[in-house]
C-alpha cells in the first residue's frame, strides 16, 4: 500500500455514523437473478456476461430475447441470467439459434459459447450460420483454453501458450496454428457486423458493451449474421496468478486476437 | 378428397396438416424425397425448411425451433440418424416435443430406434407404419403424442414407404380424435419473460433459474417415471387370426404388409397361422403379444435384419410357458445391390415359403435365431 497513515482522516470510532460513509452501489444488472457464482476468482466470463446483459437492457429488448447457451464454465452462469434460455449441446448453439429465430423472427437471438465450444467442436455450425446470413448474434467468450476441464489447448490457443496438453507451449509445427475466428467470419458474405472486445480493463469492458449494442441493433434491423468475440481472462487455466490475468490477456492473447470492430454494416473495416 | 401420392409427399402433407411448420434435413436416399416435399410445401404454409449442412445441424435447428413451441420435424436415413443421436438424447431429457423420420435402408435400425440410440438412459416413442395410408394417420398421431408427453417420437419408415404411391385422404385431425386435449406449452421459450424473475431455461440437465447446481439423480428419476407412464399407456399393435393359430408371425413396418397378406392367404386355405404386428416398436406391445401367442406352438419373427426385434419378442414371451426355442427367426439380411433395403425377402412367395418352413420345422436359407422345434 502506498500513502501514509498520517494523511488519513481520524475517525471517531466511539460514535460510529448511522450509515456507511460511502453507499455500496448495486452493480447487478436488472437481468441478473443473483450476482453469486462459482467461477474462479479473476474469471472474465461474468464480466463479459454483464456487458451483454447491459446491452440487452439498454436496448429495451429484455422481453423479446432468447439466449442459446453452449457448454463450458459459463454454463454455470445460466442460473443467474433472467432471460429465456435454451441449453444446447457443446458446439451446437448456432443451429438451435437458427431454428428458434426462424420460428420467432421478432425475438433477439444470441448464442453464448466458449472457444472450445464454438471454434473446436462446433466450427462448421458457426461458419454455416454466418454464411447463411442467419439473423442471429453469436457470442464467443474466448480465453484460449478449455477452462472447464482445467486448462487444455483449444483452436484459439496462441503460439507459445502453455496449456495442460501443450506443456512446453503451443508449437505451430506440432500443434498447428490458432484460428482467428472473428477474422474468418468477417470474410463471409452473410455477416453484417463483427467485433472483438476484451474485458481486461474498464475501457475494454465499455467497448465490449458497445459492440454488443451494435450487434444487437444490427440484428433487430434484420441485417443478417452478427458476431461479438470477447477475450476473457482465465488465470486458472493459464496457470498465472489471478492479478496477472488481465495483463496476460492483453499482451499474450490480445496481440494475436486483435481487438476492434472488423466489419460494420456488411463492410470490412480492415484487412 | 383422395389423391394418389407418393409416401414422402403424403407424409409431408400429413405433417403440415398436423401443424408442422419447421423442417430441417440433409439429403440421403431414401429420405431425400421427404426433404424435397417439405422444402416445396413449408414456405407456402408460412413455415421454413432449411437445407442443413449436415444431420448434426438439422437436428440442432429442429431442437431450437421446437423449443419455441412450434410443431417441428426432422429426419434422415439410419446413417444420418446416427449423427443425430447425441441431440436426440438431450432433446428427450430437455422434454422437447419433436417428430423424427427414419426413412431407413431396411430394418437394421431397429435397435437404434428402440434402445434410445444415443448416450444415457432414455427411450423415445417409435411408430412403424405398414403403408402410406397408415403413415398419414401415424404422422398426425406422432405430433400429438410428442406434445402430449413432451417427448420425441420417431417414425420408422423405409424405401418402399417413401416411394410407393397410394390413394390417400389427408384431413387435419383434432386433438380429441387423437387421444384428448393437449397441455398448454407454457414451457416454450418466446423471450417474453426476460427480467420478470420467472424466465425459462429449457435444458436437459434439470437446471433451475436462481439456484446453483443441479440434482441429476432426482431429475433422471422424474424422467424415468414419465417413460414408465408412456410405456404403460402407448402400446399399439395389430393382430389377426390369432385364434387357433399354431404359428404366430410377428413382423413390423413394410415387411408386415407381406406377412399379413400371406397369413390371410394361408388362413383362407385352412392353414392355422396368425399375425401380430407391433405398431409401436417402443413401447413394445409385449403383453398383447403374449396374449396373441397364448395358443401357438411356434412364434416366427419376420424381420429384415440379422435378428433385432426377436429380442423384444423373446422378452415379451419370457415366462409365458412357450419354450425359448419356439421363438424363431424366418427373416434375415436381405437387400438390393445398392444397399437401400429392397431385398428378395420383400416377396409374398418368399414369405409364404418361410412361414411354411417354420410350420413344418424345416430350416430355410438365412434363418437365424433358435432352432425350429
Amino acid at each position: 500500500m502506498k500513502g501514509s497513515m498520517t494523511h488519513r482522516m481520524k475517525l471517531d470510532t466511539a460514535n460510529p455514523p448511522a450509515q456507511a460513509a460511502r453507499q455500496k452501489g448495486s452493480f447487478a444488472s436488472g437481468l441478473q437473478l443473483t450476482t453469486d457464482h462459482d467461477l474462479c476468482p479473476g474469471c472474465g466470463e461474468p464480466v463479459a456476461l454483464r456487458a451483454l446483459l447491459d446491452a440487452v437492457e439498454t436496448l429495451g429488448l429484455a422481453q423479446r430475447t432468447i439466449g442459446v447457451v453452449g457448454i463450458g464454465c459459463y454454463t454455470a452462469l445460466t442460473s443467474m441470467i433472467d432471460l429465456d434460455l435454451i441449453q444446447a449441446l457443446h458446439g451446437r448453439a448456432p443451429s438451435l439459434a437458427t431454428g428458434a429465430k426462424r420460428m420467432r423472427p421478432d425475438a433477439l437471438l444470441f448464442t453464448l459459447q466458449g472457444d472450445g465450444d464454438m471454434v473446436n467442436e462446433g466450427l462448421q455450425e458457426v461458419i454455416h450460420t454466418a454464411a447463411r446470413g442467419e439473423n442471429v448474434t453469436c457470442v464467443l467468450l474466448n480465453n484460449g483454453v478449455f477452462g472447464e476441464t482445467g486448462g487444455h489447448m483449444t483452436a484459439t490457443t496462441v503460439i507459445g501458450q502453455r496449456t495442460k496438453n501443450t506443456l512446453e507451449g503451443r508449437d505451430a509445427a506440432y500443434h498447428g496454428h490458432p484460428i482467428l475466428i472473428g477474422d474468418l467470419l468477417a470474410g463471409l458474405g452473410g455477416t453484417s457486423y463483427v467485433a472483438r472486445g476484451s474485458v481486461h480493463d474498464a475501457a475494454g469492458v465499455a467497448k465490449t458493451r458497445k459492440y454488443f449494442e451494435r450487434a444487437f441493433e444490427s440484428q433487430m434491423r434484420g441485417e443478417g449474421f452478427s458476431f461479438v468475440e470477447v477475450l476473457t481472462m482465465c488465470p486458472t487455466g493459464w496457470f498465472v496468478p489471478t492479478k496477472e490475468g488481465p495483463g496476460y490477456l492483453d499482451e499474450v492473447m490480445g496481440s494475436v486476437h486483435v481487438t476492434g470492430e472488423l466489419k460494420v454494416g456488411g463492410v470490412l473495416k480492415r484487412d | 378428397m383422395r389423391a394418389l401420392m407418393e409416401g414422402s409427399e403424403a407424409i409431408a402433407e400429413a405433417a403440415i396438416a398436423a401443424g408442422c411448420r419447421f423442417f430441417a434435413g440433409y439429403p440421403m436416399t431414401p429420405f431425400t424425397e421427404l426433404l424435397e416435399s417439405f422444402a416445396k410445401r413449408l414456405p407456402e404454409e408460412g413455415g421454413a425448411c432449411i437445407n442443413a449442412e449436415s444431420e448434426l445441424e438439422a437436428i440442432g435447428m429442429a431442437w431450437g425451433a421446437a423449443a419455441t413451441g412450434a410443431r417441428v420435424a426432422t429426419g434422415s436415413t439410419g446413417q444420418g440418424l446416427s449423427l443425430m443421436q447425441e441431440s436426440m438424447s438431450e432433446i428427450t431429457r430437455a422434454e422437447i416435443p419433436l417428430v423424427v423420420f427414419n426413412m431407413a435402408r431396411g430394418q437394421g435400425d431397429y435397435f437404434q430406434a428402440t434402445r434410445g440410440g444415443g448416450h444415457g438412459d432414455y427411450r423415445h416413442i417409435v411408430l412403424a407404419p405398414i403403408d402410406v395410408n397408415e403413415a398419414v394417420d401415424i404422422t398426425q398421431l406422432a405430433f400429438h403424442l410428442a406434445d402430449q408427453w413432451r417427448h420425441p417420437v420417431l417414425i420408422y419408415g423405409d424405401y418402399l414407404l417413401a416411394h410407393t404411391a397410394e390413394a390417400v385422404a389427408i384431413e387435419p385431425r383434432s386433438a380429441e380424435s387423437l387421444g384428448g386435449p393437449l397441455p398448454e406449452k407454457d414451457w416454450a421459450v418466446d423471450g417474453s419473460l426476460g427480467g420478470s424473475g420467472r424466465s425459462r431455461n429449457l435444458n436437459p440437465i434439470g437446471m433451475e433459474k436462481g439456484s446453483k447446481g443441479i440434482d441429476p439423480d432426482r431429475f433422471w428419476r422424474l424422467l424415468q417415471e414419465k417413460q414408465d407412464r408412456i410405456e404403460a399407456a402407448e402400446q399399439r399393435f395389430e393382430a389377426e387370426h390369432t385364434e387357433g393359430a399354431e404359428l404366430l408371425v410377428v413382423a413390423f413396418g413394410t415387411l408386415a404388409r407381406f406377412a399379413r397378406y400371406v397369413v390371410r392367404e394361408l388362413r383362407a386355405e385352412g392353414v392355422p397361422v396368425g399375425y401380430f404386428r407391433p405398431i409401436t416398436l417402443w413401447p413394445f406391445p409385449g403383453q398383447a403379444l403374449a396374449e396373441a401367442a397364448a395358443g401357438a406352438r411356434t412364434v416366427a419373427c419376420l424381420e429384415q435384419n440379422a435378428g433385432q426385434m426377436i429380442d423384444d419378442v423373446r422378452l415379451s414371451l419370457f415366462g409365458s410357458g412357450l419354450p425359448a426355442s419356439s421363438v424363431v427367426s424366418i427373416g434375415g439380411i436381405s437387400t438390393d445391390a445398392a444397399g437401400f433395403g429392397i431385398g428378395p425377402l420383400l416377396d409374398t412367395e418368399v414369405v409364404r415359403d418361410r412361414i411354411r418352413a417354420a410350420l413344418e420345422g424345416r430350416a430355410v436359407d438365412g434363418v437365424l435365431g433358435g432352432p425350429i422345434s
